[in-house]
């Protein structure tokens, strides 16, 4: 088959509504949207300080929160990964009382704004926080303040979104394929691990994708849990907050940066975001 | 897949309905008359509350409304455009970067000052006594950010105290540095007088002398694009009036 002929087979399944034009009550909303989307992302472009850009960009405060903002924002992903992956079967695979509750719960965390989530986190795993007065005197662990409290404030933004997206996938996936890997004596952990969790990667990595990039960009959170110390829990939008208080111009340039990672990342897993979603 | 993104498309729109709800009623507060917007230093939070209410009882029909945060974070909102009649700064450097674009009205006046104090647990657990104390090993110490006039003018009088003290983290503006004291995070923060007092039994302020020569003049001033010059500049005048000034010494300023 050729790439054309593929093309208009491609074409031709998607439904189409009759007439050919597209209706002005659509387009002009549409295309309102559209520029609302990207029109402050061009301001970003062309407000850019160019000229100052390569010294901007070259000083180590800026490499710092970079480097510290991926490496919270993966290790967040793969923790959200760990515990959101099994969370997310449960909710999808097991009937208990209170389901439905739950899962409403797990969701909580996209509505409350990042802030609250910040205070909550403190009061809960704060040096006198619910759990965190024991963490502090029984292993004398505290995490505010600390890039581990990042780690934690990024995960519980990022968490939900990743439970959301691989408990839709779950839930479309066929669960006859467990069931006959039952059949042929295999425990409910090995049929997940051998054959639910191959049929739902894409899924998966979808979620993943999800959670890293709220993560990456999480900023109420972290300010409020973990605090603003440079090289320790100072990641990129903090640092972008700061700066545009007294120099907009590296404000400018560290959004960019941020902007860059984020194209990149959505580039590189553009096949893999596509066929998921 | 597809119930699940509904459900998502669902959420989404209602955070996007809460935002606009959010911005319509911005909008309703900036077009409104007898309407004065304060843009206020943190530090100014009890003081111009107060301030706030009294005025409104002697100006019948006019309303004051506030927005509390670190000055340097309004001064870059005003020279943003943000809708503001009156600017109360906690630094003559934040308030230079609105009169350097030419948005105040007249020149800023100085109408408080204020004093540096080192907020500690009730009964100052740690024992500390002076600024040189914040350097001791293991203990958790917050600090403002250098970019608002609480961390500028505590890296002044660190500084005069020959002392350097590593942060647990530089907070945005002096409330947030007082609330890691108050919730039992961090063991001290450098904040104004005016917060220890302003928080009562909550911290335990003490005095170092240092701050002396840490001391921040609060310029204030009338916005040119004030949509309501006779009622901003009346608050402006009820500030520096005397009441305005018994108001500003009650909660621990200093006269300027």
């Amino acid at each position: 088959m050729t790439s054309t002929a593929q093309d208009t087979l491609g074409k031709a399944r998607r439904p189409r509504a009759p007439g050919r034009g597209v209706p002005l009550a659509l387009l002009a909303p549409a295309l309102i949207g559209l520029a609302f989307l990207l029109v402050p992302l061009l301001a970003l472009v062309v407000r850019a300080p160019w000229s100052d850009l390569p010294e901007q960009l070259t000083s180590p405060a800026v490499w710092d929160a970079l480097r510290l903002s991926l490496v919270c924002a993966t290790t967040a992903t793969a923790l959200s990964l760990v515990v959101g992956v099994p969370l997310a079967w449960l909710l999808a695979r097991t009937d208990f009382p209170g389901r439905s509750l739950v899962r409403a719960l797990v969701t909580l965390p996209l509505v409350l704004p990042p802030v609250v989530g910040g205070v909550a986190l403190l009061l809960a795993l704060g040096r006198n926080g619910v759990v965190g007065r024991w963490l502090d005197e029984w292993f004398g662990v505290t995490l505010p303040f600390t890039t581990a409290g990042v780690v934690l404030a990024e995960t519980f933004v990022a968490l939900p979104f990743l439970v959301i997206s691989v408990e839709g996938t779950l839930r479309a996936a066929d669960p006859r394929f467990e069931e006959a890997a039952a059949t042929l004596g295999a425990s409910r952990f090995t049929a997940f691990r051998r054959v639910t969790l191959p049929l739902i990667a894409p899924g998966v990595a979808a979620g993943a994708v999800l959670a890293w990039a709220r993560a990456l960009g999480e900023f109420g959170a972290t300010i409020t849990f973990a605090g603003n110390f440079p090289g320790r829990t100072q990641t990129m939008p903090l640092a972008v907050y700061l700066a545009l208080q007294n120099d907009p111009a590296a404000a400018i340039a560290l959004s960019l940066v941020l902007l860059a990672v984020s194209v990149a990342v959505l580039a590189g897993l553009r096949d893999r975001w596509t066929r998921a979603v | 897949m597809i119930r699940s993104a509904r459900r998502l498309a669902a959420l989404v729109l209602l955070a996007s309905l809460g935002l606009g709800a959010c911005s319509a009623s911005d909008g309703d507060d900036g077009s409104s008359g007898g309407t004065v917007t304060v843009f206020a230093a943190a530090s100014l939070k009890e003081s111009f509350t107060e301030l706030g209410e009294r005025f409104e009882e002697e100006h019948p029909g006019i309303e004051v409304t506030f927005n509390f945060n670190g000055s340097d974070s309004l001064a870059a909102g005003i020279v943003g455009g943000a809708p503001a009649d009156v600017f109360a700064a906690a630094s003559p450097s934040t308030m230079a970067r609105v009169t350097d674009e030419k948005l105040t009205a007249d020149a800023p006046v100085t109408f408080a000052r204020n004093r540096l104090a080192i907020a500690t647990a009730p009964g100052n657990p740690h024992g500390i006594g002076s600024l040189e104390d914040l350097a001791t090993p293991g203990l958790k110490v917050v600090l403002c950010d250098a970019t608002v006039p609480c961390g500028a003018a505590a890296r002044k009088a660190l500084a005069a105290a020959g002392t350097d003290v590593t942060p647990a983290s530089y907070e945005q503006d002096v409330k947030s540095a007082l609330t890691k004291v108050r919730l039992g995070e961090a063991d001290a923060a450098v904040v104004y007088r005016t917060d220890v007092r302003a928080a009562g039994d909550t911290v335990e302020g003490v005095d170092f002398p240092e701050a002396a020569q840490a001391v921040n003049d609060y310029p204030i001033a009338r916005l040119e694009n004030a949509p309501d010059a006779p009622a901003a500049d009346a608050f402006v005048a009820f500030v520096t009036s005397p009441e305005g000034r018994k108001v500003l010494g009650k909660a621990g300023f200093l006269a300027p």
